[in-house]
């Protein structure tokens, strides 16, 4: 299968009045077409520093030190922010937590997606505001043309998470990241919501990221699942060979932490201890050993990912 | 609609207190002015006799009520000093304060809003640095300092502009009167010669107002986009590939201009202060420059008429301002 991203090296660092904060290190991963990958990860793991800096979107202190990012052909790293604001959009779309924040609160929902329909749909100012109720009738919202006219603050987060969606999907994007679509919303809205990202990318074939430090949701969504910790990536495999056999210690931890319909909550594990920081000079070449009960002397040395299993790789000197 | 009539019927009785406190005030201000009509030669009998004539003999509660049923009938008194109704020289003066107000306000606006925008966009460059200039500059000099410092180099150094004499040269002929602003008027007649005269008069006083005005107002620009820039929704818009001008202007400064609108009213109301300033450094013949006269002269009736005056301007300047945020602001239309 071809990929759709292909992450290579990738490292970021934020410059903070505290020092130089390492967020990212060597990250690599892949996307193949019409996949939907999950990165998970603990708070702070650099999930969404990564998807900021794919999108050319790292705030003013925020740096990419290394690396590259290939949508496709093109290297986003390389691309210049110019060029770049043609392709987020268009070729990479992304949709975020909170979705009433990140609407423009004194906007019409609907101008808010003929914008974009503007911008890279090919729309023309005559038919944009016909297609952007297209568009939110294509994401279910009921009542369409009326609905195009509201404000954000008159809709509610399940709605507003679809106009969202609509914004993102409006130009045919090949790949979608979606960083924690669901967290705020309530539990119906939150499968209603995933649903229909999913709904959207079987129907024009686009690919999603789907960032969440909810690994049950991940297993239920994704078929592949990144992991990452303190920004390193430790381990990439197919959902059911990831589940059924972590390799890293870190992933062990992360399943045993995860509530399942069957288990009982006494069996669940919270992982101990904290992330390191990032912003000493002399962070340990695996970040997780000072957290783990298998490290051995010879987890000081450099370290990589390297594969384990047919489509499993994993950064380890001593996985399970 | 409902609501404007809303707000005029909730500002009266602040205007009734109004209308109380300046007159309890000029009554109870040094001065009499009786005794400054008669002249520092009067003997006591015609003092008396001049007070009983301005009814100022008779106890307080009348005259609060013959002045109360005055007003009623929209009668503001006489000026003592010129002879003239209040009501009719506060007409004829308030084009010349409004128009010098509003080329003020104008000329602020339109140097402090870009200035505030490109200092947040640009954060840390020259851009940034000039607009902390203007800003601490702004507050730190006195309007009355930098009217006269302004006179100094452009009349009396430079000569590039005419005296401060008031809105026109003594050779030039005030323009038929339409709006009452000579800058509209002259370019409604058709007169260009007499606009650009009148322009020459109104730079130095509206600059020196405006300089007044530009910090704050480019300050909470400044700072507004600031906030506006870092927040989610701008991220959306920087993810769907929105042109910068886009994000700029559509989507960050709209938003941004929600506090400014409040400021600008403030702003507004700092200005029709320093305006009684300006108008006697500039010897514009504004309702300031008319009430600070009046005042040194103990002439009741046109202090009395200019603060009401002021007030009913300052209930419609807020009024104003609520309109243009409902007009920005979705929330604010439909929350009433
Ligand atoms: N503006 C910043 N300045 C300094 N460090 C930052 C900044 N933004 C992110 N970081 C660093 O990057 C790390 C990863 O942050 P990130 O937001 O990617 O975490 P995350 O995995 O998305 O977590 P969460 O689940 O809480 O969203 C943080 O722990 C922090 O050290
Ligand atoms: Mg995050």
């Amino acid at each position: 299968m071809t990929d759709v991203l292909r992450v290579e090296d990738l490292s970021v660092a934020f410059h903070t009045r505290g020092g130089v904060v390492r967020a990212l290190d060597r990250v690599g991963f892949a996307v193949e077409a019409g996949q939907t990958m999950a990165l998970v990860g603990e708070s702070g793991s650099g999930k969404s520093v990564t998807a900021y800096a794919i999108m050319g979107l790292l705030e003013a202190a925020g740096r990419i030190t290394g690396g590259r990012a290939f949508l496709g052909d093109t290297d986003l790293v390389a691309t210049p922010a110019a060029a770049m604001a043609r392709i987020r959009g268009k070729r990479i779309a992304m949709i975020f937590q909170n979705p009433r924040a990140a609407l423009n609160p004194i906007r019409g929902v609907g101008k808010q997606i003929a914008d974009v329909l503007l911008r890279h749909g090919g729309a023309t100012r005559s038919n944009a505001w016909d297609r952007a109720i297209d568009a939110l009738r294509a994401v279910g919202i009921p009542d369409p043309s009326r609905r195009a006219k509201a404000y954000p603050f008159e809709l509610s987060g399940g709605m507003c998470q679809r106009v969202m969606i609509a914004i993102a999907v409006a130009a045919r994007p090949e790949l979608l990241i979606a960083d924690e679509p669901t967290t705020g919303l309530d539990v119906t809205t939150q499968a209603v919501v995933m649903d229909l990202i999913g709904e959207m990318a079987r129907d024009t074939g686009m690919a999603t990221i789907l960032i969440t430090h909810d690994l049950a949701l991940a297993a239920e969504r994704a078929g592949r699942i990144a992991v990452m910790h303190a920004g390193h990536m430790v381990e990439e495999a197919d959902t059911a060979s990831l589940l059924a056999g972590p390799r890293h210690p870190y992933t062990a931890r992360l399943i045993a932490a995860t509530p399942t319909a069957a288990g009982s909550l006494e069996s669940l594990q919270s992982v101990p201890g904290g992330l390191p920081d990032l912003r000493s000079a002399s962070i340990p070449h695996c970040r997780y050993a000072a957290r783990c009960e298998r490290s051995v002397p010879g987890c000081d040395a450099v370290l990589a990912m390297r594969p384990v299993a047919d489509r499993h790789a994993v950064a380890c000197w001593n996985p399970l | 609609m409902r609501a404007v009539l809303f707000r005029l019927a909730g500002a009266l009785p602040t205007l009734c207190g109004v209308v109380l406190v300046t007159f309890l005030l000029t009554r109870v201000l040094p001065g009499d002015t009786a005794t400054y009509f008669a002249g520092p030669t009067a003997s006591a009998e015609s003092i008396a006799q001049i007070k009983a004539s301005l009814g100022l003999d008779l106890p307080l509660y009348e005259q609060f009520w013959r002045y109360i049923i005055a007003l009623v009938h929209g009668d503001l008194g006489m000026s003592l000093t010129t002879g003239q109704p209040v009501r009719m020289e506060l007409l004829n003066r308030l084009p010349a304060s409004a128009e010098l107000t509003l080329c003020a306000l104008f000329l602020a606006i339109g140097i402090a809003v870009p200035l505030g925008v490109l200092a947040a966009v640009r954060q840390g460059s020259w851009i940034d640095h000039l607009c902390r200039i203007v800003a601490t500059a702004g507050v730190s000099l006195p309007v009355f300092f930098t009217g006269l410092l302004l006179i100094y180099v452009f009349y009396f150094l430079l000569g590039w502009l005419p005296a401060p004499l008031g809105r026109l040269d003594a050779f030039a002929m005030a323009p038929h009167a339409v709006t009452g602003f000579y800058l509209i008027d002259t370019l409604l007649g058709g007169d260009v010669e007499t606009f650009r005269a009148a322009a020459a008069q109104i730079v130095l006083p509206a600059g020196t107002l405006a300089l007044f005005a530009l910090a704050p107002i480019a300050r909470i620009t400044r700072a507004s986009m600031l906030a506006v820039l870092g927040s989610e929704f701008i991220r959306t818009a920087r993810a769907s590939g929105l042109s910068s001008g886009t994000v700029v202007l559509t989507y960050a400064l709209r938003n941004a201009l929600l506090p400014v609108v409040t400021v600008l009213g403030m702003v507004f109301s700092f200005l029709l202060g320093a305006n009684v300033l300006v108008e006697k450094v500039f010897a514009w013949p504004g309702i300031g420059s008319y009430a600070v006269e009046a005042l040194i002269a103990s002439d009741y009736a046109p202090v009395q008429g200019f603060v009401l005056t002021m007030a009913v301007l300052y209930v419609l300047l807020n009024l104003g301002i609520d309109l243009l945020n409902r007009a920005i602001d979705p929330r604010a239309r439909r929350g009433a």
